[in-house]
């Protein structure tokens, strides 16, 4: 390997202005082989000898497991293996802080669809008619259905961990002097909003195939969008080295979030293969995908802020509750999140924001696209919009007038670098001729207005390390190939392609002679995983390191061959030449081998670490990015006032990426960004019921199926003008930032203030119904409040808040009452440092 | 259940296979499992998201609620039938230089879609297009870039090689008023 420290590394050959490939729509390079149906997705994969595996699911939401009988199921035809959750007691989950779940069950379920007995069978078949004969007798428990009876019930506990009772977290924070804020503001704005619970939907159930090569050694490929997190995970649970587990993998059919935690059936899957000596192969069905979930946690939301007459904005109060299902997940953080980005759109010189999260017998919460950030977002979009029409200033001046400065440092402590917000509300408000038709439409018809903000990843990992957050290898031969390794995983986004793009593009090489090796915790270098949006970022700086060393080798053994010096040599189009003499030149296979003969093997690596974040208070850990990107849209909107029907008849959408790698790209992340924001705007729902008392009072999920969630399709579509912005970011690669996430958070408030504008009236919710509209309109016709929403917040004790001073205030981005505030569990989303530590030797 | 075997000739994108399968297994099963043709996926194997369509006999068809018993003596074609040699067909080629195929996981099935709806309409309307695939769900896209590659390849089935798709489809809609300042 070409080692050079990184700190004083500088390349030899300066990377040109002139870019040949980056910026350019070319075909993803798994695009053959995703229209020809060469791309193998993990239930495609097929070994010799393999079994089926499914799970038997518990059909109460909590209860004690009182006894498992699985006689009858061993003699069925075809059955192989049968796990229990005795098997594998080691509990495990995503964040360090939260490793509460079993791989089975062991005494208990915490709702219906928690898995509790693994068989395996010669067909698929068999596994599923031998599953129906397993009997689980259970001793029922009472059920925790919303936040509000996890707040009125602390027993029976759904866990014996958690901040207090059914409290899996409980935070309070303040960033300044908040009460002089208020004090600042001439009227002060409160509302209460509630943002529904909803699920990923990938068109792709999950699926794991694992198989076994040595008595001890397993190798899993999965549909997962973290294989590095998953490797960890299977490591604790089946007690083997690390080193003996290999995790591959597959491409995603789609993830948005919900492939991102370790899952049951992967574990299983895993230790039946180790029990059997042969390949064992689950999928899910596609009800199984909806209690996997980790989905967008249901939140209810308080804010209140202070602003003055001119629309300026003093201090804001937040306060959210996230139901957060029966199993911590990435919850912590997800609850963090809830908080964690208000600051970095408009000014919010004071801020405090408390939040809670409560254990139900639910299927799990977890990440969904914008993780924790939608809900919120949307609470403050529609408030925003509320404030504009009282105190009659445009909404969109409103927000204008007070954007977040681009390199400065955020109340809550997030560094800000390029920040493109106010072109792109400039872009929207030209495009849509909102300052002529905003307010003035005929009745029945609105536009409405909104932005966001979301992170090109995650500053720092989920658990405590020194290491690189990505990594890239690259082997050059001599045919003029070059082999390029890296654990980021395809899960759709085009991630395949923005490293291959960009190891092209430095090297001045055809992308086809790109040979990418992804994904594979035995093959590659760790990335993290495609959560976040962080592998354009952090994969393509990796990338970039790695190709530049790899380029100055080069540059240095065609440089001995032309008599140039090497930092005088261009690559492009293949070749190596003189950049003043174009024809002293030589082929780039021609360079390698010049290189090859001078240095022997070639090779180089390249790492991506993010800058560390000056915020250094409890919770500091959620919000830092090396870059953010930021999002406008408005949103044109029929309503119908006799029958609360709608219908979007427009989307004008702007995102400022920074930099396009491939604008074909991101021009598929803001079409799939506007139509899944959409979805949770006007219909999309991970609901539940609960069941009469005779029936055995269980919580079932409202409709487990991809007909009754309903999503949108071809036809609830509208038109979409999209505009990208490009204000590049010097952490970057080639400054872009992320794109895949960020342009859903401004859908939901759009089309909620876009209703407002057609009818007047407020519906304080999503997904908005048409009765909901309704609703509002006949409130409204009675004189009442013309809103349709939650009417208030539950009473909670959030405890004293962690005082942060602000940087306008002197801050050093510490707490200044660590005592008062007291030491609560759950430290952020980590391992304390010193144990971590302690785990790296 | 039965696990009663029969032994069937089906003919797939032009070719007969003489197999055995479970008599109560889908064609989308018998594909996948038998005859290891996995381009065909599935999303749900209750006939609600499209993912696995196929044709038959030219139609548009959910192989997962179609028995493989009964398809003897049909025409069957598959995402893995749509190739001429090794050159990709129009719809393909349009859909992986358009990015109309992102995750790629619903993608053979709205290929067939597309295929059968062009077979019998030539020059679609964006509402036909809408219509002939709105029983196909994607997640990734937003469905514009799909309806955009099939009116791409539609003009070159046609032989219209001047269509091209759209600029803004690839670049975004230009900025209005060049000038904008970072207000």
């Amino acid at each position: 390997m070409h080692d050079t420290d990184p700190v004083e590394e500088k390349t030899v050959v300066p990377t040109s202005d002139e870019l040949r490939l980056i910026g350019t729509p070319f075909r993803r390079v798994d695009g053959r082989a995703k229209v020809t149906g060469q791309t193998r997705f993990a239930d495609d994969l097929s070994f010799a000898r393999m079994v089926h595996m499914k799970l038997v699911r518990s059909t109460v939401p909590h209860a004690r497991i009182v006894k498992i009988d699985t006689a009858k199921a061993q003699e069925m035809p075809g059955v192989v293996g049968i796990l229990t959750g005795d098997s594998m007691p080691d509990p495990f989950g995503i964040l360090p802080v939260s490793q509460d779940e079993h791989a089975l069950c062991i005494d208990k379920v915490r709702f219906v669809g928690d898995p509790v007995v693994a068989v395996a069978a010669l067909t698929e078949d068999q596994a599923h008619e031998a599953a129906l004969t397993v009997e689980v007798e259970y001793e029922s428990l009472e059920t925790i259905a919303s936040v509000e009876e996890a707040v009125a019930n602390p027993e029976p506990r759904i866990h014996d961990y958690g901040d207090e009772g059914n409290l899996h977290k409980k935070l309070s924070m303040s960033f300044g002097d908040v009460d002089s804020g208020f004090e600042e503001a001439d009227q002060i704005f409160e509302d209460v909003l509630f943002f529904e619970g909803n699920t990923h939907l990938p068109m792709e159930q999950h699926a794991t195939v694992a198989l076994t090569e040595e008595t001890d050694r397993v190798t899993v490929y999965s549909s997962t969008q973290t294989p590095h997190y998953l490797h960890r995970s299977l490591a604790k649970v089946l007690g083997l080295p690390a080193a003996r587990i290999r995790v591959i993998a597959c491409p995603n059919g789609g993830g948005f979030g919900g492939k991102s935690d370790p899952f049951n059936h992967e574990i299983c899957a895993a230790k039946m293969a180790l029990k059997l000596g042969r390949p064992v192969k689950i999928c899910l069905t596609r009800e199984e995908v909806f209690y996997c979930h980790r989905g967008r946690h249901p939140v209810l939301m308080k804010i209140r802020t202070g602003v003055k007459k001119d629309g300026t904005l003093t201090a804001q109060h937040l306060q959210t509750a996230l139901d957060g299902g029966a199993y911590g997940s990435y919850g912590v953080a997800s609850t963090y999140y809830t908080g964690a980005l208000q600051t970095v759109t408009y000014e919010l010189p004071k801020y405090r924001f408390d939040s809670i999260r409560a254990f139900t017998n639910k299927p799990p919460c977890g990440p969904k696209r914008g993780h924790g950030t939608p809900q919120p977002r949307f609470a403050f979009e529609v408030h925003l919009d509320k404030i504009a029409h009282q105190l009659s200033i445009d909404p969109a001046d409103l927000r204008l007038q007070q954007l977040v400065a681009a390199d400065s440092v955020t109340t809550n402590w997030l560094k800000v670098g390029s920040m493109g917000l106010g072109k792109c509300i400039e872009a929207v408000v030209a495009g849509s001729g909102w300052r002529e038709r905003y307010g003035n439409l005929p009745e029945g018809r609105g536009l409405g207005l909104a932005c966001g903000s979301y992170l090109s990843g995650a500053g720092l990992p989920i658990y405590w390390n020194h290491m690189p957050q990505s990594g890239v290898q690259l082997q050059l031969d001599r045919s003029g190939g070059v082999a390029l390794f890296c654990g980021e995983t395809e899960i759709g986004q085009g991630s395949d392609s923005v490293i291959a793009a960009i190891t092209a593009e430095i090297l001045g090489i055809d992308l086809h002679d790109i040979r990418l090796c992804v994904a594979d915790t035995d093959l590659t270098p760790v990335d993290l995983g495609s959560y976040s949006s962080r592998v354009t970022l952090m994969a393509g700086n990796a990338a970039i390191q790695a190709a530049e060393r790899a380029r100055d080798l080069v540059a240095k053994g065609a440089a001995e061959k032309l008599d140039v010096p090497a930092r005088e040599l261009v690559f492009a189009d293949g070749q190596v030449f003189h950049g003043e003499n174009p024809d002293n030149g030589m082929s780039f296979s021609d360079a390698v081998i010049a290189a090859e003969s001078r240095f022997g093997t070639l090779g180089t690596t390249g790492s991506y670490t993010p800058p560390r974040s000056p915020g250094r208070y409890r919770g500091a850990g959620v919000g830092p990015s090396p870059a953010y990107s930021y999002s406008a849209a408005v949103v044109e909107t029929e309503v119908d006032p006799e029958t609360g029907l709608y219908r979007i008849e427009h989307v004008w959408m702007a995102h400022d990426v920074g930099k396009c790698i491939n604008p074909a790209l991101v021009m598929g992340q803001i079409e799939g960004s506007v139509y899944m924001g959409l979805g949770e705007a006007m219909m999309e729902e991970q609901v539940f019921r609960r069941l009469p008392k005779k029936r055995s009072n269980a919580l079932v999920h409202k409709h487990p199926s991809l007909l009754e969630y309903k999503s949108p399709t071809f036809a609830e579509m509208p038109p979409v003008t999209s505009y990208i912005i490009e204000d590049p970011d010097p952490n970057g690669p080639f400054g872009a930032k992320e794109v895949g996430q960020g342009p859903l958070l401004p859908m939901m408030p759009a089309v909620a203030n876009s209703i407002f504008d057609a009818v007047g009236v407020r519906v304080d919710q999503v997904p908005i119904a048409p009765h909901m509209i309704r609703q509002a309109i006949e409130a409204r016709d009675r004189g009442k409040e013309a809103r349709f929403g939650p009417k208030s917040f539950p009473q909670i004790d959030f405890g004293v808040p962690l005082q942060v001073p602000t940087p306008a205030e002197g801050g050093d981005g510490k707490a200044i009452n660590i005592e008062e505030a007291g030491v609560r569990s759950g430290t952020g989303t980590m391992t304390e440092r010193k144990d971590s530590v302690k785990g790296d030797n | 259940m039965s696990q009663q075997t029969t032994t069937r000739t089906l003919k797939v994108n032009g070719e007969e296979h003489r197999i055995a399968f479970s008599l109560h297994h889908s064609l989308l099963e018998v594909l996948r499992e038998e005859l290891g043709l996995t381009g065909t996926k599935h999303g749900c194997e209750l006939g609600e998201c499209g993912t696995c369509t196929v044709l038959i006999d030219g139609k548009p068809i959910l192989s997962c609620l179609e028995l493989a018993a009964e398809c003897e003596g049909r025409e069957v074609e598959t995402v893995e039938g749509m190739m001429q040699g090794n050159e990709l067909h129009p719809l393909q080629a349009c859909f992986a230089d358009l990015g109309a195929a992102q995750c790629g996981y619903c993608t053979p099935g709205i290929l067939m879609a597309a295929k059968a709806l062009l077979q019998r309409n030539e020059s679609p309307t964006r509402d036909e297009i809408i219509t002939a695939l709105a029983g196909n769900l994607c997640r990734c896209t937003g469905y514009h870039k799909i309806i955009e590659s099939i009116e791409w390849a539609a003009a070159r089935l046609r032989g219209d090689e001047k269509f091209e798709p759209p600029k803004r489809a690839i670049y975004g809609e230009s900025i209005p008023g060049e000038t904008v300042s970072d207000a």
